[in-house]
C-alpha cells in the first residue's frame, strides 16, 4: 500500500539557481499514501514530444501519478501518432481503463503545437480532444494543463497540476517567501528578509500575496503584488499587524491588530484604507478566514478560556462556536465548496491536521504526525496542504481531505513552512 | 564569512530597491526609529541618565521579564525592575520603547503571536501603571518566530515565554 517515489527535477533547480544566483529550497515530491481505488490510466509517450531535455509524457505521468488517483499503466515506450486508431483490446490487456496519446508538431515560427486525445478503452470511445500552443521553455506548464485535462475528463473535478503554492523556508539568518509550480518545482522567491515572514496567503485571482514581514522589528502587513514585483502597506497600526486573510471577492482583508489592546478582528481594503472593527472579545481573537461564499469569518479565539473555532457574520453580529471537542483547536479553513473546515487539533501534546464535516460536526484527524500548521486547501478542495515537522525540520506534507492520499514535499536544504495553495490559473 | 555577508547584503538591497515606498499611515506611535538626535536626557542624579540602560550595574540594562506556562501575569519579582524602567520613561520624555512579547514554539504561529501579545501588553499596562506615558511605549509580539532556545524542552520552553525591552536606537 505505501510507495516511495521520489521525484526532482535537477534540471530546473540548476536553471533556477542560475537565474537567481542563489540556491533555493528545491521541493520534491513523495507520495507516502496513495487512494484505495486508483483508476488504471496510460500515457503513450507523444512523437517529437522530447524538446526539450525533459519529456513532455514524464511531466503527466508524474502529476498524475503523485495525485494518489490513478495508477500508471507502463505505455511500452513507443510513441503513437495522434492521428493512429486505438488499439483498445491491447490496452485493455494491459490493464488500462484510460489511455492518452498525442504529438508534439513544430511549428514555423519556433514554436510547436502539441495535440491529445484521451479515449475510454472498456467503452471504446474517445473522452476528449485538445491542442495547445507553447513554446520550448513551456514544456512543463504544457505538461501540467494536459495532466489538468486528463484529472478533469477521469475523475469530474478539475485538476490542481497548473496551480502555484507559496511557502517560506528559513536557512540562516534568511527567510524567504518563495513561489512554485504545484508540483513543487520552477520555485522563485518573491521576498527575502533577514526577519520572520509568516502567514502568506493568495489573493483570489492569484496575482497578489499578503503576508506579514517582521523586517521592522515588529509584525507588519503587506500585499505583494508578484507580476510587478511591487509591495505595500496594508497595516501598519502601532503594535502588531497580522493573520491576513483575503475575501472572497479580493477586496478586503480581514487582518487581526493590537491597537486597542490585545489581538481583535479587522477589516480592512486591500489598499490599506477603510479599516473597521469586526468583533470584540476580552481575549485574543485570531486567524481569520472567510468562508468562500463571503458570508462569515471563522476565527480562532480564547474567549471561552482555550483556544477554539468560532464564527462571525462577515458584515459583525452573533458569534457561534464551531469546535467543542478537546481544548486546543486553531488555524481555521474552510474547504473551497464551504461544506467542510480544515484545522489544527491538540490531543495528548499533538497537534494534527483535522478536518470537520460542518453540517453534522463530525471530525477526522487526518495525520500521524505531531507538529501540523497551516492548513490549505487545493483550490478543488482535493487536498489540504500543510506544514508538519520530520526529523526536526520543517517540511511540507498534503493529505487528501478523506485522508487516504498523502504527500511529502521534502527540500534539499533550510526549514519550509507556511504553505499556502494559491487558486485556479486564470 | 565575509563575502557570504555581502552576498547577503547585496541580495537584501535588491529586494529592498525593487520595492516602491510604503504608503504612509501615521497610526503607529513609534514610526521615528531614526531621530537619535532628538534624545535630551534630563538629569536625575544619574539614576535615569540614558548612560545607564547599558551599564551592567543598573537595573535598567536588565530588560527581561518571564512568565509561567499559559500565564500573563507579571510574577512579582519583575515589579522592582518595571518600577525602574517606568521612572526612567518619565525621567526621559523622547525616549521610546518597544515591549516584544514571545512564545514558545508549541502551536499555531499566529495563536503564539497573540500569547506573546499578551505578555507584551501585560508589560505594557504595568508599565502605565507605574506612571509611564502611553504615548512612549508600544507592545508588539515575534511569537514563537525569533526564539532564544530552540530545543524541545520544558527548560527551553521557558526561556521563550518572555517580553524583552528595547529603547530607542536599539529597534
Amino acid at each position: 500500500m505505501n510507495r516511495l517515489l521520489r521525484i526532482s527535477f535537477p534540471s530546473l533547480l540548476l536553471a533556477a539557481m542560475l537565474a537567481s544566483g542563489i540556491a533555493h529550497a528545491q521541493l520534491s515530491v513523495e507520495i507516502v499514501g496513495a487512494g484505495a481505488n486508483r483508476i488504471p490510466v496510460a500515457v503513450a509517450d507523444f512523437p517529437g514530444e522530447r524538446i526539450v531535455s525533459q519529456a513532455l509524457t514524464s511531466v503527466i505521468r508524474t502529476d498524475l501519478d503523485r495525485s494518489g488517483l490513478f495508477r500508471m499503466i507502463d505505455a511500452g515506450g513507443n510513441a503513437i501518432p495522434e492521428s493512429a486508431s486505438i488499439a483498445y483490446g491491447d490496452w485493455k490487456s494491459r490493464g488500462a481503463d484510460a489511455v492518452a496519446v498525442g504529438q508534439v508538431f513544430p511549428g514555423a515560427d519556433g514554436r510547436f503545437e502539441t495535440r491529445f486525445r484521451l479515449f475510454d478503452t472498456q467503452k471504446q470511445a474517445q473522452l476528449g480532444t485538445g491542442a495547445l500552443a507553447h513554446s520550448s521553455s513551456q514544456l512543463r506548464s504544457t505538461g501540467h494543463r494536459i495532466a489538468d485535462f486528463i484529472y478533469e475528463k477521469l475523475t469530474g473535478e478539475p485538476g490542481v497540476f497548473s496551480t502555484r503554492i507559496a511557502y517560506v523556508v528559513k536557512s540562516v539568518g534568511r527567510f524567504e517567501l518563495q513561489i512554485a509550480d504545484a508540483d513543487g518545482g520552477n520555485a522563485q522567491t518573491a521576498f527575502a528578509s533577514s526577519e520572520p515572514i509568516i502567514s502568506p496567503t493568495w489573493a483570489p485571482d492569484g496575482n497578489r500575496i499578503a503576508y506579514v514581514s517582521f523586517q521592522t522589528k515588529k509584525p507588519v502587513i503587506y500585499v505583494h503584488d508578484l507580476a510587478a514585483g511591487r509591495r505595500h502597506v496594508a497595516a501598519n497600526f502601532k503594535g502588531s499587524n497580522s493573520a491576513p486573510a483575503w475575501s472572497p471577492d479580493g477586496r478586503r482583508l480581514a487582518v487581526v491588530l493590537t491597537k486597542d489592546g490585545n489581538s481583535q478582528l479587522y477589516l480592512v481594503n486591500a489598499d490599506g484604507s477603510g479599516i473597521t472593527r469586526l468583533a470584540s472579545s476580552a481575549g485574543i481573537d485570531t486567524e481569520p478566514n472567510f468562508s468562500p461564499d463571503g458570508n462569515y469569518i471563522y476565527f480562532t479565539s480564547d474567549r471561552g478560556g482555550s483556544p477554539q473555532i468560532y464564527r462571525i457574520p462577515a458584515g459583525g453580529g452573533d458569534v457561534q462556536r464551531v469546535t467543542f471537542e478537546g481544548s486546543y483547536n486553531t488555524s481555521p479553513r474552510i474547504s473551497p465548496d464551504g461544506k467542510s473546515m480544515a484545522y489544527v487539533a491538540r490531543n495528548s501534546g499533538r497537534f494534527q491536521l483535522a478536518v470537520m464535516d460542518l453540517a453534522s460536526k463530525q471530525t477526522q484527524i487526518l495525520t500521524d504526525s505531531s507538529k501540523d500548521e497551516s492548513p490549505s486547501f487545493a483550490p478543488n478542495g482535493r487536498m489540504i496542504l500543510y506544514a508538519t515537522e520530520i526529523g526536526g525540520r520543517g517540511v511540507l506534507a498534503a493529505v487528501s481531505s478523506d485522508g487516504r492520499v498523502k504527500l511529502r514535499l521534502p527540500s534539499a536544504a533550510g526549514d519550509v513552512r507556511e504553505p499556502a495553495w494559491g487558486p485556479f490559473a486564470k | 564569512m565575509r563575502r557570504l555577508f555581502a552576498i547577503l547584503s547585496l541580495t537584501l538591497l535588491a529586494a529592498c530597491s525593487s520595492q516602491p515606498p510604503a504608503p504612509e499611515q501615521n497610526a503607529s506611535g513609534v514610526e521615528d526609529r531614526a531621530g537619535r538626535d532628538v534624545l535630551n536626557p534630563v538629569d536625575n542624579g544619574g539614576l535615569y541618565n540614558p548612560a545607564r540602560l547599558k551599564d551592567p550595574k543598573s537595573p535598567l540594562s536588565k530588560r527581561e521579564i518571564f512568565f509561567d506556562l499559559d500565564s500573563y501575569a507579571i510574577r512579582s519579582e519583575f515589579k522592582p525592575l518595571l518600577e525602574q524602567h517606568a521612572k526612567f520613561l518619565q525621567s526621559n520624555a523622547k525616549y521610546k520603547m518597544l515591549i516584544q512579547g514571545n512564545a514558545d514554539e508549541r502551536g499555531s504561529r499566529e495563536y503564539n503571536l497573540a500569547l506573546g501579545q499578551k505578555r507584551a501588553e501585560a508589560v505594557r499596562k504595568a508599565l502605565q501603571l507605574l506612571g509611564a506615558n502611553e504615548a512612549q511605549v508600544e507592545a508588539v509580539s515575534l511569537g514563537k518566530e525569533k526564539p532564544r532556545c530552540t530545543e524541545s524542552t520544558e527548560e527551553c520552553w521557558a526561556q521563550n515565554r518572555r517580553a524583552d525591552i528595547l529603547y530607542t536606537g536599539e529597534f
